[in-house]
């Protein structure tokens, strides 16, 4: 079974009138990964036989009527702890790792009644925009198999698009989330910084770093969002306000809302259907009774730097714990502990994960710590600055997500400035630690084309408002890729 | 375009960060990393004067708990997942060479 046609809302349904037990669902929806992820290769681990006796066991509860997520197949990123599952964060230095405990979002989401399948591919510790980073595999853009999938969360937001589940959990520490959900025409929300708990997420850069839903559509997302969202002890950064219901707005439209679209997000570099799909989004909004103008974000243009700076720093910092002492890889025949720690970390991390720890080494060594990282710390005020000036005026930012459609797998990872330059439009929003949306709005040649709804703080209701006024009167999240198999 | 950083610089900050760079994999390393330095400077065209730095976003402030140890019964979890053990202890190589080869 695919779930092309389907939502939360029509699955749980069938669940509910027996159409179908949560048994069969997770056995024909693991089928379906079996016959698809092979081109795909969004998966890094399928556990058949614990989703299966999840299942069973959601049956012999029997389905929860007022919980649409009961007996809901799942997916989770490799970089959120799994109790009993093997978690890698797509790197060789945890090849071998199995937690003990479940993240927080992912224990919350089973408490729920879902059934985790598997852990999906990404960049080496969510390093990267293309998911070629993986040390495992590359997966392969649903849309078009000779384009990558974006990232880091690419197995998360492939696996969406391609059928294979309904619901997947992504990190989004620069655009993690919002860009691949942009490549792969899904929906993809990063919430707010504090939302939901990092508990149990491995670390990259902690003060960007938040956990959100990728769904086919905007009220599932919705309905994932309320799962997981809500304060922890075990994340001292987690918020303590009270969460709304995400959903109880959706239907309010966007008549009377303010949206304001940075003039430096469409500047040079963005290819041309992508600023059309803006400006078309723009008219639909319009159209729909909001009113839309062009705002300003002057320190956009220096967001490039200042994230590789703090995002490299916090990684360099958080990456240390990889020793190979307590777990993960150990290098063999070495003479002492130093020899024990370099070799470790030498043959267990690729390249790209080395560049950042040493960027983030030498902006907090000794000599250059003012002229880097205090210098970008200082930059991210102002980058904030900006966003709280145009939020007193505009409910919501509208702007693209990612400065072009899904590209070829292999044509980017040999220049890490290039990479890096396509991050310029989402890492603002983990800088000020914003709630931002990614929700299909285009296409340029066969291949999707997301537009970005940005909110204030904790104003996610807004930006799932919006989102669900844009897609009740278009239809770019009903089209389907041409797949092989069972399309 | 000036150097920003050399490979005896690049070597200097692995070792920093427990990391090795191989002799040849060394001009690789510092072109790609000496490019990226360089875009990090274009930030001293900002006018930061007086402006506080942003470390975080979060809206909690000195958050507290009692300090109490927790036991989670996952003492063999825990050895499961290290490399070598031994009587319910992680167990490493010398901590110091005795062999004098690696100075």
């Amino acid at each position: 079974m695919n779930y092309f046609n389907e939502s939360l809302t029509s699955i749980h349904e069938k669940l509910v009138t027996k159409e179908i037990s949560a048994k069969d669902l997770t056995q024909e929806t693991l089928n379906n990964i079996q016959a698809v992820d092979g081109e795909i290769k969004a998966f890094l681990t399928v556990d058949e036989a614990s989703a299966v006796k999840d299942a069973e066991q959601i049956d012999q509860n029997g389905i929860d009527a007022d919980n649409g997520l009961s007996g809901i197949p799942v997916a989770i990123k490799d970089n959120m702890l799994t109790k009993g599952m093997k978690t890698t964060a797509a790197s060789k230095i945890l090849e071998n790792f199995t937690p003990m405990f479940d993240a927080t979002a992912v224990e919350k989401l089973k408490s729920f009644g879902t059934v985790t399948l598997g852990k999906t591919n990404m960049d080496e510790f969510a390093m990267g925009g293309s998911t070629e980073n993986s040390a495992f595999k590359v997966t392969h853009n649903p849309w078009d198999t000779t384009k990558v999938p974006g990232g880091s969360s690419g197995g998360s937001a492939a696996t969406v698009a391609a059928g294979e589940v309904l619901v997947a959990l992504g990190s989004d520490t620069g655009g993690s989330i919002r860009q691949p959900a942009s490549f792969n025409g899904v929906v993809g929300m990063k919430p707010t910084y504090g939302r939901v708990s990092r508990w149990g997420l491995i670390a990259f850069g902690s003060s960007l770093d938040q956990i959100g839903p990728i769904t086919r559509n905007v009220q599932d997302n919705a309905t994932v969002l309320n799962a997981i969202a809500g304060h922890d002890q075990h994340d001292l950064t987690s918020s303590t306000k009270e969460v709304p219901d995400f959903t109880s707005t959706l239907n309010n439209g966007v008549k009377g809302m303010r949206i304001g679209i940075p003039t430096e997000f469409m500047s040079q570099g963005l290819d041309d259907d992508v600023k059309q799909t803006v400006l078309d989004a723009a008219d639909e909004f319009r159209k729909l009774g909001a009113t839309v103008e062009e705002v300003s974000l002057p320190h956009t243009k220096y967001g490039v730097a200042a994230y590789y700076i703090i995002s490299s720093s916090e990684a360099s910092s958080n990456l240390q714990r990889f020793d190979g002492i307590r777990y993960g890889r150990r290098a063999k025949d070495v003479k002492n502990l130093e020899d024990l720690y370099v070799k470790s970390r030498s043959e267990g991390f690729g390249d790209e994960v080395k560049r950042r720890i040493m960027l983030g080494t030498f902006s907090l060594s000794a000599g250059f710590y003012d002229a880097y990282f205090k210098k970008a710390a200082q930059v991210r005020t102002l980058m904030n600055n900006d966003f709280a000036k145009v939020f007193k005026d505009f409910d919501l930012i509208l702007a693209p997500t990612a400065p072009t459609p899904a590209y070829g797998i292999g044509e980017d990872v040999s220049d890490p400035m290039t990479m890096y330059m396509n991050d310029v439009l989402t890492l603002p929003v983990n800088l000020a630690g914003l709630p931002g949306m990614s929700i299909p709005a285009g296409f340029s040649n066969g291949l999707p084309v997301g537009v970005q709804l940005i909110g204030r703080p904790y104003d996610e209701l807004s930006v799932y408002q919006a989102g669900n006024a844009f897609e009740q009167d278009t239809d770019f999240n009903q089209q389907t890729p041409k797949m092989g198999g069972t399309n | 375009m000036t150097e920003k950083i050399s490979e005896d610089q690049v070597k200097h900050v692995a070792g920093l960060a427990k990391l090795k760079i191989d002799d040849d994999q060394l001009p690789y390393f510092t072109t790609q990393l000496d490019k990226i330095i360089g875009l990090f400077e274009t930030l001293s065209e900002v006018d930061t004067e007086g402006v506080e730095p942003t470390s975080s976003v979060t809206d909690q402030v000195n958050v507290m708990r009692e300090d109490v140890a927790e036991d989670w019964h996952q003492q063999q979890a825990l050895l499961d997942n290290a490399p070598d053990t031994q009587d319910g202890y992680i167990r490493t190589p010398t901590i110091i060479d005795e062999s004098g080869e690696n100075e």
